[in-house]
């Protein structure tokens, strides 16, 4: 019975997809930011990749994971050693079993992986009204446009329409999905309190956070776009070696010769 | 046709190793010195050696990878993230890898046009040609069962649709998607059997193009006047011109895949396959990679039954769909004898050459319409495209080949002077 039902389930699902019964709305476009990172030569801008960690740890970090940041990967955005020593020190990971079998819990590393604020999905949906509140490793590259999208969601709250049914819990954000998100609108003025001094406006706040999620998700994002140009030069260079030898060794062909003469 | 010439290497060691495995005639023979080429041939020839270059990326990087990544459903999208962040250079090697597949359609797609605006397909390189079709089909076969192993969102739900199609054939529909799945649904078997078989696949793509060339040598290539040759004054040896030809056309070609690898690797890709796999969310939309797309739109222009509506179907409207999207590549294989017309070439076929330009411009439209949710107008224009597409081979080949009046070929490749058609 249960392998009709899946079939069935499996079958229902295959003629949703492939029929396309699914008009939702997609959200409205997202603004578009000229971020440090994009274009060929684009780079992080490592000051405000900091503050947006920053941004992360204090506010993003109580509902949202991030599952595959390591606290060594923050070296790459221009912390020290001692400094990211002392980050991971800050949270509790669990540790080895101790001499009487019991689990133990210890200060995390710089190897271990930024710990998740919720147990397991069921701790983090009954935190959050049901909703469960995305990993933020890869969000960037998981959404058409991801860095605007994210950008355009953390500042694109609003009053809902006076005709537009919110749902119960629900916020009004054009942005999203339906126009309508679980998550409350996270980033208030001066929600944090920049240690370089800059002004902790919201527009702010979202373009650090973007740039840092945009590096923990594209981690290798400056190494291949210098690799890049280096290959492009030598790919066009032996191309154009490639073009002249080719015009050289043809020459004959061109001229007519046989080359079967005897 | 073509004779076999032996090498006669002077390294003593190599010519000890060629009397009892004559290896180097045979390279020497299918792409070397000793291989009589027609001398006339254009930079759509280039795209054969391509794809096979392509083949050889593909597999190397696919090892590399297979190194790395494990094919359990709970594992296998964090040994992904794994390759991208902490395998060394592991980030290259898989932008490589996925827009490689990509790179790889895009000349085997060139390639295969080429085939068909030039007559390739003609006496007497039927089997060449049919090899070519076997070797598109377990190429879809191979990128398909590659794109389920991120086992991101698009890999899980692309799989299901895709292995459901088979439930439509009548009585071992249902068996047969048990079989592909190992199960009752898609899940960790199922990513098991295709990573097994996307291991496999590319090796019998390897064998089928060994063929390929064997059979290319048989018959020789072909030229894009699509006349035979006369003398050996229309043949240049392949090495060393079209060994430089297609090193030159290679540069060109990794220079714009390179661009990709490097400033825009997941373009081509969907951004829902960076959500894990889930199988109690559906996507809102699920697209198969773009080089598939004129094949969906084909499957979901076809949602009539076959027989007369109400009174009896002979074939109901999932099962003719899946039919006719398998047919449309299965009628390349009928080709040499559709196209009876015993002018090759389509520069001498004036009204060929407009029946094939809007094959090409069909081609790509029902490429858009793949890609399109199915509402509005989108089916119905999904339904002309699929008839112009079947009715370019099975009404308009056949008929254009009796009726076409077709231009005087030249009197050779060395000697293109027109003579009056025959």
């Amino acid at each position: 019975m249960k392998l009709v039902k899946n079939i069935a389930i499996a079958l229902t699902l295959g003629t949703v997809a492939l029929t396309g019964a699914n008009a939702a709305d997609a959200g409205k476009h997202p603004l578009q930011i000229d971020w440090s990172f994009s274009g060929p030569l684009g780079k992080f801008d490592q000051a405000s990749a900091q503050r947006g960690w920053q941004v992360y740890k204090q506010v993003c970090s109580s509902c949202h994971g991030l599952k595959y940041f390591r606290f060594r990967n923050l070296a790459d955005i221009g912390y020290g050693e001692d400094m990211i020593k002392a980050f991971a020190a800050e949270y509790e990971v669990p540790g080895d079993v101790d001499d009487f079998g019991d689990p133990t819990v210890r200060p995390a590393e710089p190897k271990d992986a930024f710990p998740s604020p919720f147990p397991n999905e069921n701790a983090a949906r009954a935190s959050n009204g049901g909703a469960l509140p995305p990993d933020l490793s890869l969000i960037n590259k998981a959404r058409h446009d991801g860095a605007n999208y994210v950008y355009s969601l953390l500042v694109g709250y609003d009053d809902a329409p006076a005709d537009f049914e919110l749902g119960a819990g629900m916020n009004y954000n054009p942005y999203f999905k339906g126009s309508q998100i679980a998550m409350a609108e996270p980033l208030f003025e001066g929600a944090v309190d920049y240690e370089d001094g800059t002004p902790a406006t919201q527009e702010q706040m979202a373009k650090d956070v973007v740039q840092f999620l945009m590096y923990v998700a594209e981690p290798s994002l400056e190494k291949r776009h210098q690799m890049g140009i280096k290959v492009l030069i030598f790919l066009a260079l032996l191309t154009i070696l490639l073009y002249i030898s080719m015009k050289v060794i043809w020459k004959p062909v061109k001229e007519g010769k046989n080359f079967y003469d005897e | 046709m073509a004779e076999w010439k032996a090498a006669k290497p002077e390294n003593k060691v190599l010519g000890w190793v060629e009397e009892r495995l004559p290896i180097l005639s045979l390279v020497n023979n299918v792409v070397g010195p000793d291989t009589p080429t027609p001398r006339n041939l254009n930079y759509w020839w280039n795209f054969g050696s391509l794809a096979g270059l392509m083949l050889v990326i593909q597999i190397i990087s696919g090892v590399v990878l297979a190194m790395h990544y494990a094919a359990t459903t709970g594992v296998a999208f964090d040994s992904v993230e794994r390759i991208m962040r902490d395998v060394n250079y592991g980030w290259l090697i898989r932008y490589m890898h996925a827009n490689g597949a990509s790179f790889f359609f895009i000349a085997v797609y060139i390639h295969i046009f080429r085939g068909l605006y030039f007559g390739s397909y003609k006496a007497p390189r039927e089997v060449l040609w049919m090899l070519g079709v076997v070797i598109f089909l377990l190429m879809m076969a191979t990128a398909f069962m590659g794109y389920v192993l991120p086992w991101g969102q698009m890999s899980f739900w692309g799989a299901t649709v895709i292995t459901n199609l088979f439930s439509a054939i009548p009585m071992v529909g249902e068996s047969i998607v048990q079989l592909l799945w190992g199960g009752f649904s898609v899940d960790n078997p199922t990513l098991n059997r295709f990573f097994s078989l996307h291991y496999l696949l590319p090796f019998v793509i390897a064998g089928v193009v060994i063929l390929h060339l064997w059979a290319k040598k048989i018959s020789d290539s072909g030229n894009p006047l699509g006349i035979d040759v006369k003398s050996s004054a229309d043949q240049i040896p392949f090495h060393p011109f079209y060994t430089v030809k297609d090193a030159f056309g290679a540069g060109v070609f990794f220079f714009v895949f390179a661009m990709f690898i490097f400033y825009m690797p997941n373009a081509l890709g969907h951004p829902d396959n960076y959500i894990p796999a889930d199988p109690l969310v559906t996507p809102p939309s699920i697209v198969p990679e773009w080089y598939f797309l004129p094949y969906y739109a084909i499957l979901r222009s076809i949602d009539f039954p076959l027989g007369i509506p109400g009174v009896f179907e002979l074939v109901d409207a999932k099962l003719l769909g899946v039919l006719a999207m398998f047919a449309s590549i299965l009628v390349w294989l009928l080709l040499p004898w559709l196209d009876t017309s015993k002018v090759r070439s389509g520069n001498f076929r004036p009204l060929f050459k407009w029946f094939f330009a809007f094959l090409v411009v069909d081609m790509f439209i029902l490429t858009w319409l793949g890609a399109q949710k199915p509402e509005g107008n989108i089916p119905l224009y999904g339904k002309i495209a699929t008839a112009y597409y079947f009715a370019y081979f099975l009404v308009i080949l056949p008929v254009l080949s009796r009726k076409e009046t077709t231009l005087p070929l030249p009197e050779s490749i060395s000697n293109p002077v027109l003579k009056p058609a025959e």
